[in-house]
């Protein structure tokens, strides 16, 4: 009765990624009606500067209440459907964007096409660039997200760059020709790369060497690059971010077939901390890209009341330039104290410099190095700790054991609660191990027992019977 | 390798049809009252700017829902964060007590069947992608809305298949044209998933009667397939009959909870009842859970804002508001309808009988100079450069029959109306001067004819100014 798209389990939605924000809507932690609940810490939202926003607003009012000096402007922005998108947004969001990349590239409006978000701006690319049953490759670990984004309603395939840990996990030009040949095998036609910069769920940006080797290439393959930079204004820490179109310009590539076949995908969602306005956009270099993707953002317009609002407050330079100074700060703040509380908890990070997230080092506390050791760390961690974090198998990463934990959406206080947690587990886990050890005579099996009997009552410490 | 997929490269987009020609003529030379007073009317656009004072009003009496607040507390930083894909729960409450007001609460609405969907562009290739695979086929009645051939069928995949329907009954939907349409996308090798009706109809202007909507119950019973209608213009019935939703014919014939009501599906949109295209809010309706599934996950791919749910919302719970703009708006469009049809009536020209719509569907067979679609794109032409009216041809709405255009009559000033009621009984005056003319001086009046028809030619051309173009 319905589409094979309808019945099918393809939207991804199965995988824990979504499981573990079904347990935490079942128990969420409040500080006051809920303090043993579960602390989410899989959301990948910025939280940490709407003070500043509603700080602009309640000295703009117009800009919500759809008056523009005082007159109403209402009914023309209730009237405007216009897929080209509201001029004067366009003109601030490419100035905001040439911002964040300190000003080294300039962006042209009209080569940029404002979609409901990012998930729908990478769902249009995918439509424009690919045949159902082609492929994009994706180096790993990758936002779980994309695997419906880019693959369910298009057909699109995905295939893996794997990238290890050995090398920070950046993407070599081994492992991207191993890709290409992978797909090969599957027989499927690579159209292109799609790389996230900065990286979820990293938290790094990619290195001038890595987006000259990603250039090289798809020179060499004569495909696409689709460089989701929705984190670009996160970066709050040494080595600074590198846009595409600046690695390319830098190598004056500015009038070369490739030009034409690289691709940004931007959103307010994050630097901004605004995913529920659902502003997104593409920017290409290329005509027929910008036409097609512009026709099809009528099926996901951006709301010109909303428009019309982050319009004035995009204008705004000086709100914009504190408020990203500010952000950025708060977010380098929030990074060390994650890091240093997990150190604490003899946890490691992949040093990292953007995102709202740290990527986690918990290979140590796996029983073994396999996955289905991390499935069973991370349901410990779900269960017993009361955290909701993402594991590394639901990112596609090759190797287990390492996790994306968020710090950028719960307060200062919810954070170190977390912290506390973590600590707490990795200590009972860790007594659980070596009481395993200590005890392995058989003359003891009572008093192995008992001391067992006793660990595990400490290892259930703070569960709380009526979990 | 192509670079760029063909839905990139070709024009499966459907937008060189002339639907989408006239809208370009018409942004060259745009008519302005003051600026450029002999500039195209724009009649093309089924837009309802008839009740933004009330709108208006309301807002300015209630500035907290536009300015993020409730019960005068900012909730910013909740709604900047509310992208669940379930829609803010108040806005679907609202909208569902909305639709069933419309529809004279004859039928009620389960807020949890509701996924809300940038526009009902959206919510229409939405549901095309959970009911039919690609090269699968849907069936609708002609003359439809020409964005059907983008919505339904550029990323879908899906064909539509027509059923032709006949000036002979008032272009209504009959069981042997159900039938034939059908046989039709067999031969095709087509599967038909299901039906799509818009109630009312867009262009004709119609409520779709009852003996209709049984009939397509009974049909895709039969088939076993499905039924979309689209309902967006359910809010603008401003006639009799009263408008018949789908759902209330299910309910009459004890439908509920049968195969067939999980197969029924209505869409909904705020575009054009509250005149609110640029905001985005449609909706799917489904008795289907796996339909409702499905969409609610493919809304992420066109959320509505959430700043525009809670406006909304709060507007829509104002239910001495509605109340009131729904029949205000309904009397206005009433008076406009009544309008334009004695306008043209004054020109000698008919239009479908409607009761429903934002504009009329015009007969001006008798002005073709064949029965044919060329002379159908040749009148459209004159009409569009000449008379400087931008409507559209019936063969973009796929009608089969050549000579009736759709005419839009909310989207301008009633003085701009006015104008363009004038324009067009000139022109039509100017045809039958013409006519005249040219039987009285057949034989040896050639250079009689030939200035006289300069002359009429120079007053279909009065209003041009020649600097300009």
């Amino acid at each position: 009765m319905l589409s094979r798209k309808a019945r099918l389990d393809a939207h991804g939605e199965d995988s824990s990624y979504f499981l573990g924000w079904k347990e935490y809507e079942k128990n969420a932690y409040d500080d006051v009606q809920n303090p043993t609940g579960i602390i989410q810490m899989g959301l990948a939202e910025n939280q940490l500067s709407f003070d500043l926003l509603e700080s602009w607003l309640a000295s703009n009012q117009d800009a919500a209440r759809l008056t523009r000096n005082g007159e109403s402007v209402f009914r023309e922005l209730a009237l405007f459907q216009d897929y080209h998108g509201l001029p004067d947004f366009k003109n601030e969001l490419v100035e905001f964007m040439a911002e964040i990349r300190g000003n080294k590239v300039n962006f042209d409006p009209r080569k940029l096409v404002l979609m409901a978000g990012a998930t729908s701006a990478n769902e249009t690319l995918t439509f424009c660039i690919a045949e159902s049953g082609d492929a994009f490759l994706l180096p790993t670990p990758y936002y779980p997200g994309f695997d419906r984004d880019l693959k369910w309603r298009t057909g699109v395939e995905i295939v893996p760059i794997h990238c290890s840990s050995s090398n920070g996990f950046k993407v070599t030009k081994c492992a991207l020709e191993e890709a290409y040949q992978q797909a090969h095998k599957l027989s499927l036609n690579v159209k292109g790369v799609l790389i996230t910069n900065p990286s979820n769920p990293l938290g790094t940006t990619m290195g001038r060497d890595e987006l000259n080797d990603l250039i090289g290439f798809a020179v060499a393959k004569k495909i696409h690059i689709i460089s989701d930079e929705i984190y670009s204004g996160t970066v709050f820490d040494h080595p600074s971010f590198i846009s595409i179109m600046e690695a390319l310009m830098d190598r004056k590539l500015q009038d070369t077939d490739l030009w034409s076949r690289v691709h940004i995908v931007y959103s307010l969602s994050k630097d901004l901390g605004l995913p529920g306005f659902r502003v997104g956009m593409i920017y290409s270099n290329n005509e027929t890209v910008v036409s097609a993707a512009t026709k099809m953002s009528s099926f996901g317009l951006i709301s010109s009341q909303t428009q019309y609002l982050l319009s004035k407050i995009l204008s705004d330079k000086k709100f914009t330039r504190n408020y990203m100074k500010e952000n950025r700060k708060r977010l380098k703040t929030r990074r060390d104290m994650i890091v240093a509380a997990l150190r604490d908890a003899g946890i490691g990070c992949l040093k990292s410099n953007a995102g709202l997230f740290c990527w986690v080092d918990m290979r140590h506390l796996l029983s073994s190095n396999t996955f289905d050791a991390e499935m069973e760390l991370w349901k410990k961690i779900l269960r017993e700790a009361g955290l909701n974090i993402s594991p590394g198998a639901s990112c596609h990463c090759s190797e287990p054991g390492w996790f994306r934990i968020c710090f950028a959406n719960m307060s200062e206080d919810t954070l170190n609660l977390s912290m506390q947690r973590i600590k707490a587990l990795v200590g009972r886990i860790q007594q659980c191990r070596r009481g395993r050890v200590t005890h392995q005579d058989s003359g003891c099996n009572s008093r192995r027992r008992s001391f067992s009997k006793w660990v595990l009552n400490l290892c259930s410490y703070d569960r709380e019977p009526d979990r | 390798m192509k670079m760029l997929s063909r839905k990139a490269t070709f024009n499966s987009h459907g937008q060189d049809s002339e639907y989408f020609l006239g809208w370009e003529e018409y942004e060259k030379n745009a008519y302005h009252e003051v600026d450029n007073p002999s500039g195209i009317i724009q009649m093309g656009l089924a837009e309802n700017q008839l009740s933004f004072d009330l709108l208006e009003s309301w807002l300015a009496q209630n500035p907290d829902a536009a300015g993020f607040k409730r019960d005068g507390e900012s909730i910013f930083r909740e709604l900047a964060l509310f992208q669940d894909y379930h829609g803010l729960p108040a806005f679907k409450k609202a909208l569902v007590e909305f639709m069933s007001e419309i529809r004279g609460n004859k039928v009620s609405f389960d807020q949890n069947k509701l996924v809300l969907t940038a526009g009902a562009t959206s919510a229409n290739e939405t549901l095309m992608f959970c009911l039919a695979n690609s090269g699968e086929a849907f069936l609708l009645p002609t003359p439809y809305y020409p964005g059907f051939d983008r919505d339904l069928k550029w990323r879908t995949g899906v064909e539509i298949v027509p059923i032709q329907c006949s000036s002979s009954n008032g272009f209504q939907i009959t069981e042997s044209a159900l039938e034939e349409a059908y046989q039709q996308a067999q031969k095709r090798n087509l599967k038909v998933k299901g039906v799509l009706i818009t109630n009312p109809s867009n262009p004709l202007g119609t409520t779709t009667s009852r003996d209709e909507l049984n009939l397509l119950v009974n049909f895709i019973t039969a088939k076993g397939i499905h039924l979309i209608s689209d309902e967006i213009y359910s809010g603008t019935v401003f006639d009799s009959p009263g408008f018949v939703s789908i759902m209330e014919v299910l309910m009459d014939r004890n439908y509920m909870n049968t195969e067939v009501w999980k197969r029924v599906h209505i869409v909904y949109s705020l575009s054009k009842d509250l005149g609110l295209p640029g905001f985005r809010v449609g909706a799917i309706y489904s008795n289907d859970v796996a339909v409702v599934s499905a969409a609610t996950k493919m809304s992420s791919f066109g959320l509505v804002s959430s700043q525009t749910q809670y406006l909304l919302s709060v507007m829509l719970s104002d239910k001495k508001f509605t109340k009131n703009y729904v029949s205000e708006n309904q009397k206005r469009l009433k008076q406009r309808h009544q309008m334009l049809i004695s306008g043209l009536q004054n020109a000698g020209i008919d239009c479908l009988k409607s009761n429903a719509g934002l504009f009329c569907w015009v007969d001006m067979r008798h002005l073709l100079s064949s029965n044919t679609f060329e002379a159908e794109m040749e009148l459209w032409k004159k009409i569009l450069y000449d008379v400087r009216l931008n409507i559209s041809p019936g063969s973009s709405c796929h009608c089969t029959e050549p000579g009736w255009f759709r005419v839009c009559f909310a989207n301008m000033s009633e003085d701009t109306l006015n104008l363009a009621l004038q324009r067009i009984k000139a022109f039509v005056d100017s045809l039958s001067t013409t006519n005249n003319n040219q039987s009285r001086h057949q034989s040896n009046k050639n250079q009689r004819r030939k200035s006289f028809t300069k002359w009429v030619f120079r007053l279909s051309f009065r209003d041009r100014e020649a600097s300009e173009r």
